[in-house]
This record gives C-alpha cells, sequence and structure tokens, in this order.
C-alpha cells in the first residue's frame, strides 16, 4: 500500500516547496550553463568544419557565384576576403562567429551573399510545428497501442510488440513514400504537395510520428511488463482495483519514464526525418533550404542549420530533465541535483 | 495473483517466438551476401540492358520488381547494387567501431582529465543529429561514395564510443582483472588477453544492428540526392531515380525501399538475438 502511494506526489507545504526551489536553484544553474558550454563547443566544430573545405575560400565563393571554376586576382579576391572576414586570424574568426551566435548572427550564405539567419528566417517554425507535432502524435500512438496490448494475452500483446518492432526499424523516407502513394496518389485524400495548412500536415506528421512510436512503445513496453510485476501492482489489485485502474494510475506512471528520457533524444532523430518528409510532400521548411545548400555548397547556410538544431536539441534535453523531475518525484527526493 | 506467477514467462516466449523470425531473418540475410558476391546467380539480367519498349512496366512474372524508365529490370539491379550497400554499410561501421574504439579505450583506460575531456566532446557531438552531420560534412567534401561512408560512420561513432568507454570501465573494475593484477600480470598483458576482449564482445551485436542502421542513414542521404548518385544502381540511388516517377510508378521507389526495410529489420533481429546469446553466455 505505502509503496503505491509513495509514486504520487505528496502534497507539500508552500514554505517546502520554496525552501526545495532554493536547493535545486544552483543545479539548475549548473545544467544551464553546461548546455550553453555544449552550444560554444558545437559552433566550434561547425566552425572549424568550414575551414576544411578544400582550397581557398574566396575562390570558392566566387566560384559557387559564377559558376565557373577558375583563379581569381588578389584584386577581386579581397573585396570577399573583406566581406566574410577571412583576412583576419583563424583566432579572430572563431571569436567573431561564436561572438556572432550570441547576437543571432550566424554568418553569411555563401550563395545568396545575405545573413545566414535571415536565409533560414521563417522557414523554422513549420519545421519546428512538424516535429513537435510529430512528437505529440507518436506519443499517443504509443501509448494508446501498448496500454491496449501489453499483457493481453500471448496474441493481442505479439500483435503489439511485433508491429513496434516493425514499425521501429522504418526509415522516414519509406514510410513518407507508402504514405503518400496510398493517400495521395491511390487514394487522393490528402494533397502530394503539401502546403504548411492542416491537411497537408496530416502525411508529413504520421511519416515521422509512425516510426517513433515503434520505438517509444517498445520502450514503454518493456517497463510495463516489469512494472505490472511489481508487488504494489499486486498490492493495488487486492484492494480492488480494476485493471484499467492500475494500468492508467500506477503502471503508465512508471513506464513512462524511460520513453520520456529518450523523447531528448527522439528530438534529434525526428529533424533528420522532418528534412526527409519536407523534401518528400515538397513542404516548406528548413528541410528544403538544408538540401539545397548542401547541394550548392553553402557551408555556412548548412552550419547555421545544424547548430540551430542542436540548439534545439539541447534546449530540449533540458526541459526532458525538468519534466522528469515532475513525473518521477523520486529523483529530486534521492538525487538532488544530479544526474 | 498472475503478477506472482508472470516473471518465469518472457524468456520462454522469447524462445518460441525468435525461432522462426530468426531463421527468416538467416535467410534475407543469405540473400543480401550472395547479392553482393555473386549477383549473377540471382538473376540472368544485366543491371544495364537498357529496353526502351518495357520501360516502366508494373511488377509482372517477367519483371518481379518491374522496371524503370530506361526498361532495366528493378529486381537485377537491387541485385547488383547489393555490393555497393553492403560495402557502404559494413565501411561506414568499420569507421566508426575504429573510431569508437579508440575514444571508448582511451578515456575507460586513462580515467582522469582525458576522461571527461572525452566525454563531453562526445556530449558535443550527440547534439548533432547524424544525417545533419553527415549533411555538413557532404556540404563541405561534395557527395561522393567516401564521404557517405566518412559522414555516417563519423556520425555513429559517439554512440558507440560511449558504450565502449562504460565497457572498459566496467570490466576494469570486475574480480578478474582485479585478480590478474594482484597475480603480478603486466598492465598490457591484462589490457591484451582480458580487458580487449571481453570490453569488445558484446559490441560484435551492437556492430551487426550498425550495419543496418549505416544501410539506411546512406539509403537516406542518397534518397536526398546527396550520397550515391544514379547511374549506379546502390539502393538509395535506385530511390533517388524513382522519385520523379512517384505519382505514376510506385514500385520504383516502394520495392527498393521494401529490400531496405527487410534488410534492417532482418539484422536487427539477428543483432538482438546474438545480443541475449552474449549476455546468456557471460552468465
Amino acid at each position: 500500500m505505502s509503496i503505491a502511494l509513495d509514486t504520487r506526489p505528496s502534497v507539500r507545504s508552500g514554505a517546502r516547496a520554496a525552501q526545495e526551489a532554493a536547493r535545486k536553484a544552483p543545479a539548475l544553474l549548473g545544467k544551464v550553463l553546461s548546455a550553453v558550454l555544449v552550444l560554444i563547443a558545437a559552433a566550434s566544430v561547425t566552425f572549424f568544419a568550414q575551414l576544411l573545405i578544400p582550397g581557398d575560400r574566396a575562390t570558392t565563393i566566387l566560384n559557387l557565384q559564377t559558376g565557373r571554376s577558375q583563379k581569381w586576382s588578389a584584386a577581386e579576391l579581397a573585396p570577399v576576403n573583406e566581406k566574410f572576414g577571412f583576412d583576419h586570424p583563424v583566432l579572430v574568426q572563431w571569436l567573431h562567429y561564436v561572438g556572432g551566435l550570441f547576437q543571432g548572427d550566424l554568418g553569411t550564405s555563401f550563395t545568396q551573399y545575405r545573413p545566414v539567419t535571415q536565409v533560414i528566417g521563417d522557414q523554422l517554425l513549420p519545421s519546428l510545428v512538424l516535429t513537435l507535432s510529430a512528437l505529440v502524435v507518436a506519443w499517443l500512438l504509443a501509448l494508446t497501442i501498448t496500454l491496449l496490448t501489453v499483457k493481453r494475452g500471448r496474441f493481442v500483446s505479439g500483435l503489439g510488440s511485433s508491429w513496434e518492432a516493425v514499425t521501429a526499424s522504418l526509415p522516414p523516407y519509406w514510410v513518407g513514400v507508402v504514405l503518400l502513394v496510398l493517400f495521395a496518389v491511390k487514394w487522393p485524400i490528402f494533397p502530394v504537395i503539401g502546403g504548411t495548412d492542416l491537411w497537408g500536415t496530416v502525411l508529413p506528421v504520421l511519416t515521422l510520428a509512425i516510426p517513433l512510436a515503434g520505438f517509444l512503445g517498445q520502450v514503454t513496453r518493456d517497463e510495463f511488463e516489469k512494472v505490472l510485476d511489481q508487488p504494489f501492482v499486486t498490492t493495488a489489485r487486492t484492494r480492488g482495483m480494476s485493471d484499467t485502474g492500475v494500468r492508467l494510475r500506477h503502471a503508465l506512471r512508471h513506464s513512462v519514464l524511460p520513453a520520456i528520457t529518450l523523447s531528448g533524444w527522439a528530438l534529434g532523430a525526428l529533424i533528420s526525418g522532418a528534412v526527409i518528409a519536407e523534401n518528400i510532400y515538397g513542404r516548406p521548411g528548413i528541410g528544403q533550404v538544408l538540401v539545397t545548400a548542401v547541394n550548392t555548397r553553402d557551408v555556412p547556410t548548412v552550419s547555421g542549420i545544424v547548430l540551430v538544431v542542436a540548439a534545439v536539441y539541447v534546449v530540449a534535453n533540458l526541459l526532458v530533465d525538468l519534466a522528469f523531475r515532475l513525473v518521477d518525484p523520486r529523483l529530486a527526493v534521492s538525487k538532488g541535483g544530479q544526474r | 495473483m498472475s503478477a506472482l506467477t508472470l516473471p518465469a514467462r518472457p524468456a520462454i516466449r522469447f524462445d518460441l517466438r525468435a525461432r522462426p523470425g530468426t531463421v527468416l531473418a538467416l535467410l534475407v540475410v543469405a540473400f543480401l551476401v550472395l547479392a553482393a558476391l555473386v549477383p549473377g546467380l540471382l538473376t540472368h539480367r544485366s543491371p544495364t540492358a537498357i529496353d526502351l519498349q518495357n520501360n516502366l512496366a508494373h511488377p509482372s512474372w517477367s519483371h518481379p520488381f518491374g522496371t524503370d524508365d530506361a526498361g532495366r529490370d528493378l529486381y537485377t539491379r537491387v541485385v547488383y547494387g547489393a555490393r555497393e550497400s553492403l560495402g557502404i554499410g559494413l565501411g561506414a561501421t568499420a569507421l566508426a567501431m575504429a573510431v569508437a574504439i579508440l575514444l571508448g579505450f582511451t578515456a575507460g583506460l586513462a580515467g582522469g582529465w582525458v576522461d571527461v575531456v572525452i566525454t563531453r566532446a562526445l556530449e558535443v557531438v550527440f547534439a548533432f543529429p547524424v544525417l545533419l552531420l553527415a549533411l555538413l560534412l557532404i556540404s563541405i567534401r561534395g557527395p561522393s561514395v567516401g564521404t557517405v561512408i566518412v559522414a555516417v560512420g563519423l556520425g555513429s561513432a559517439p554512440g558507440y564510443a560511449r558504450m565502449v568507454r562504460g565497457q572498459v570501465r566496467s570490466v576494469r573494475q570486475s574480480g578478474y582483472v582485479e585478480a590478474a593484477g594482484a597475480l603480478g600480470h603486466r598492465r598490457t598483458t591484462v589490457i591484451r588477453r582480458h580487458l580487449f576482449p571481453n570490453a569488445i564482445r558484446p559490441l560484435v551485436a551492437v556492430m551487426t544492428l550498425g550495419v543496418g542502421q549505416s544501410i539506411v542513414w546512406a539509403s537516406g542521404l542518397a534518397f536526398l540526392g546527396l550520397g550515391v548518385s544514379p547511374p549506379s544502381s546502390e539502393w538509395g540511388a535506385l530511390l533517388d531515380a524513382g522519385r520523379q516517377y512517384i505519382t505514376t510508378s510506385w514500385w520504383l521507389e516502394i520495392l527498393p525501399g521494401l529490400v531496405i526495410v527487410l534488410v534492417a529489420l532482418a539484422v536487427t533481429s539477428l543483432g538482438r538475438t546474438l545480443q541475449h546469446r552474449l549476455e546468456g553466455a557471460a552468465r
């Protein structure tokens, strides 16, 4: 009985909560600081990656712009070197790049001659909408399937876990193509070229959500099976709690923990998938900009997008950390601020 | 009530279920290896034989996967593409493993600040999704088979490195390593005879999974037109070539994709089985 009750947050007095918040503050601050450090390091990675461009960068830029492949005179190279700051020592360029990030400056596009932030600009929102909706839909799918099939006899649970195992290893491009062929070409329910409206978003979201749901479901199911064997579940059952009640009130809360931790990671996978889904459905977003930029060897734009994605990933993991504490109060008590 | 009797069950069920699945997975892998080594055994056609009168033909008895825009038999192209796809998968995994073993062993053995630096650096690379890291590399070096192998390999290395480091640290603290040290064996001997084999063994299963993953990543890059390009019949390149016909000739995308999915599933399930076996043997 007491074990079962322990898993719920206790009612705390206001004073105790405040005290606790004060105790946790330094730990939180530490996490934020380390996140900032990771981002600076990530920026350094993309900066030094740009130095790996074969040959002289100013020449590369002029060649990209003119579509030629030739040598340029010093007089022609000078303005390019000045505009992109290539005439400074590498260390100064690095400081400038990292410093610029804090002012929302991601450098200048090689091919479009405008700030990368402008190039990415309003492409970011549709991609984030796609990614986050996919995360939500994946969770809903995973929870529904797991709750309905876990430990419901060999056949049903076998069906559930096979479905999860298969969908989890489906590459997003294949899911996208199959959905497109079935629901946009064969039965034209949804548009082939999706816009950013609701109707055009359904298939891209499903493209990302189906494989992720399989993955989250696998993790949740493993945990669910373990939890249903725990003594406190037996206790709850002997108290006369219904099977559905046990599943929803006790087992669910425990079994989502590992999948929540993985959601932060999943965001990275989702963004990769979004790049592919946006290209399949011709949906506006960073995916299209990114592929064009890679094709035209516009390294600063690619670096900029990669950095923004890294930032989203780092922030998401910070949030996951906080969410974890909300779902599992034991963590805040037993381990304090440390992971 | 039922909760008390259940714990013993999962192990039994696993055995019953794994067998047919494992056989199927082995068949798929055998087909893949055969296609990569002697593609001529699996098809009598040539992957480059053009037959314009039969272009974009639906799958049928004579062309089980249909034909492409130049009338080439898609099944034959898939069979002949296996070598390059498998090669990319193996190459990328080998590179990832080499990097991971180097970093993981250095961190796990050295400890101290070396460990801290490597662990932190891995954390930074983790912030980049594999596909995006690969795209960054491709934008710098231009798309080619070599770039794809390096991109996918480097992209997946951090995950393995973290695993190797964990293995090294846990093996280091195990009784037999301590005993070897107490017996007066030299440090290099202990590393070579005990640490290395025991830390590497669990990775065999992970490596199997890695090959499947790498094939999927590489074909994803090609699908975007940023990997191996169309004249080749590498599986991703087939997807890239078929994209423009998606609204009319579904088989050009779906069937090569299905082959990739089957290979990924087969390799994953074999890797899992192997993992269970190895873990079982260790206990």
